[in-house]
């Protein structure tokens, strides 16, 4: 299995083929969110919702033998790229593994200026979130 | 960078930017009271704005034109005052299902304190009002009927001067929502025999935080103030106060005075043009844009509201996509277009959508950013397709 930062090494070289094309870059970002498993229905319910974001993410932990998977769905696709970024960098972690990360690549790919102040509040929603699932799990 | 979304705001001509920066670097001072040259010329200036919206809306007096933070604060003033004064329990307001909020909760909080009751006048498929079914909301028990001009989320044009008459004919009165009406085109309240009509200078070309109240004098003088304090007043004592002359009763305390001298640039910048000019131009972009999308690879876009009386706006969906998905799409190529619910709920709730993607043009806009925007909507249709 990849390491979290060879993922993330990953998904910089992958965005830095757009160079400044803001759009392709969003239209990579639902190619993405289309590739992420399907969520549960029953498990797109309110407690699983993203608070803080403009669109609706649901993002349910799975936790079995020290490790932590995850479902996650949006209404939007570009909402759903991006949680997909989450969900393939922490699948199958240890939850210490989930809160030691340090997400370097957000800042390389430009999020900021690609999804813009309201959406990057809804995205670091989407990271605590998940690692609230992680604190939940560390003692247990 | 291709600005569509002017039904939001718009953008402001160099002539308004000037006027802020001189009043603030030349001109600024306190109005109405001081006796000092300063004060002289910036009163001088105000009250000329007022005059000038009085010639834009043809109100037969200035004092008539009660400058206000903005269209919703215009209403909530004549909900606050006109509404409590007159409203009764089993009173009717009457309004439309495509209000924006600002023209519903308003009305919902004066209901709940006079136990008057809010009626919505349908909206058909189409995005427009059946004017036979509105007629027959039209009974003894409606005291107001304060409906929009020109929806914000579908551009449909309605027909209020049918729906004024036909109101005073029952003795009700009419406020007129003209937030997206006064950049469009002419207005002319004595024509129309509105009582009250709320207007926007900063989706009129002049800054923002401002509006204006125009109401029938009659009307004014027998409502109770809004808010209280400074520059309302003729005179106050320790335990009470007479109150000041209109249009000053109606506006308390310091007002936007640079914002309100500006607000005369933009005026003068529509009145330039031209109304008729503005309107050609504006309806010129919106066939090009309806005749471009007018085919198969655009079949994915859904358009919301299709009334044939409308502005230079129109909202639309496309098929299989999430309407912010859209609107960071096309913000990603540099173009800016509304999306969200447009503050209608119920109207998105009535169509059975969460929200749209709106575009709206202006005077400045060109063909070729037409154009260009349509192209974008292409590649956004095919490639998600």
């Amino acid at each position: 299995m990849k390491t979290i930062n060879q993922l993330q090494d990953e998904i910089i070289a992958d965005f830095s083929l757009f160079e400044d094309d803001m759009e392709s870059k969003l239209f990579y970002l639902m190619d993405l969110g289309k590739k992420l498993s399907p969520m549960q229905a029953d498990h797109q319910s309110p407690e699983f919702l993203v608070k803080g974001c403009m669109s609706k993410v649901w993002v349910y932990p799975n936790y079995k033998e020290g490790i932590l998977q995850f479902e996650a769905d949006s209404n939007t696709d570009i909402t759903k790229g991006l949680v997909s970024l989450l969900v393939n960098i922490w699948n199958n972690r240890t939850p210490e593994e989930i809160l030691n990360t340090d997400l370097y690549f957000i800042d390389k790919i430009g999020m900021g200026s690609m999804i813009g102040s309201q959406r990057s509040n809804g995205f670091a929603g989407m990271i605590q979130q998940m690692k609230l699932y992680a604190t939940l799990y560390k003692d247990k | 960078m291709v600005y569509l979304d002017n039904a939001a705001t718009t953008q402001k001509p160099q002539t308004v930017i000037d006027a802020l920066q001189q009043y603030y670097s030349h001109d600024n001072a306190n109005i109405h009271r001081s006796a000092h040259t300063l004060a002289s010329r910036s009163t001088v200036n105000f009250e000329n704005t007022r005059t000038q919206v009085q010639s834009f809306i043809n109100a037969k007096e200035a004092a008539e034109c009660i400058f206000t933070k903005g269209v919703t604060e215009s209403i909530n003033l004549v909900a606050a005052s006109y509404g409590k004064l007159v409203l009764q329990p089993g009173d009717q307001v009457l309004v439309t299902e495509m209000e924006h909020h600002s023209n519903l909760v308003p009305w919902q909080r004066i209901c709940e304190e006079t136990g008057a009751q809010i009626i919505a006048i349908p909206v058909e498929k189409d995005g427009t009002l059946n004017i036979e079914t509105a007629l027959t909301f039209l009974n003894e028990k409606v005291k107001i009927l304060s409906m929009v001009w020109v929806s914000n989320a579908l551009g449909t044009i309605n027909p209020i001067k049918k729906m004024i008459d036909a109101a005073h004919h029952i003795g009700a009165k009419v406020m007129i929502d003209a937030a997206q009406a006064a950049s469009h085109f002419k207005i002319d309240v004595q024509e129309l025999d509105c009582d009250f009509m709320a207007i926007s200078s900063h989706k009129l070309y002049g800054p923002t935080g401002l509006g204006v109240l125009y109401g029938k004098r009659a009307l004014l003088e027998a409502m109770p103030p809004y808010q209280s304090g400074g520059e309302m007043i003729k005179e106050v004592f320790l335990t009470h106060s007479t109150y000041n002359e209109l249009p000053y009763k109606f506006e308390a305390g310091t007002p936007n005075i640079a914002d309100v001298i500006a607000f005369e640039k933009a005026l003068a910048f529509v009145t330039e043009i031209g109304h008729d000019q503005i309107a050609a131009h504006e309806q010129a972009l919106y066939q090009h844009f309806m005749n471009a999308i007018q085919n198969s690879a655009f079949e994915g876009i859904q358009l919301i509201g299709t009334a044939a009386h409308k502005i230079s706006v129109q909202s639309f969906l496309i098929a299989g996509m999430h309407h912010f998905d859209v609107g960071m799409l096309l913000d990603a190529a540099g173009i800016a277009v509304r999306t969200g619910h447009h503050c209608t709920q119920p109207l998105m709730r009535k169509f059975g959508i969460e929200g749209t993607v709106r575009a709206s043009f202006a005077v400045y806009n060109t063909l070729e950013e037409i154009d260009y925007f349509v192209e974008r909507l292409h590649t956004i249709c095919t490639r998600t397709r």
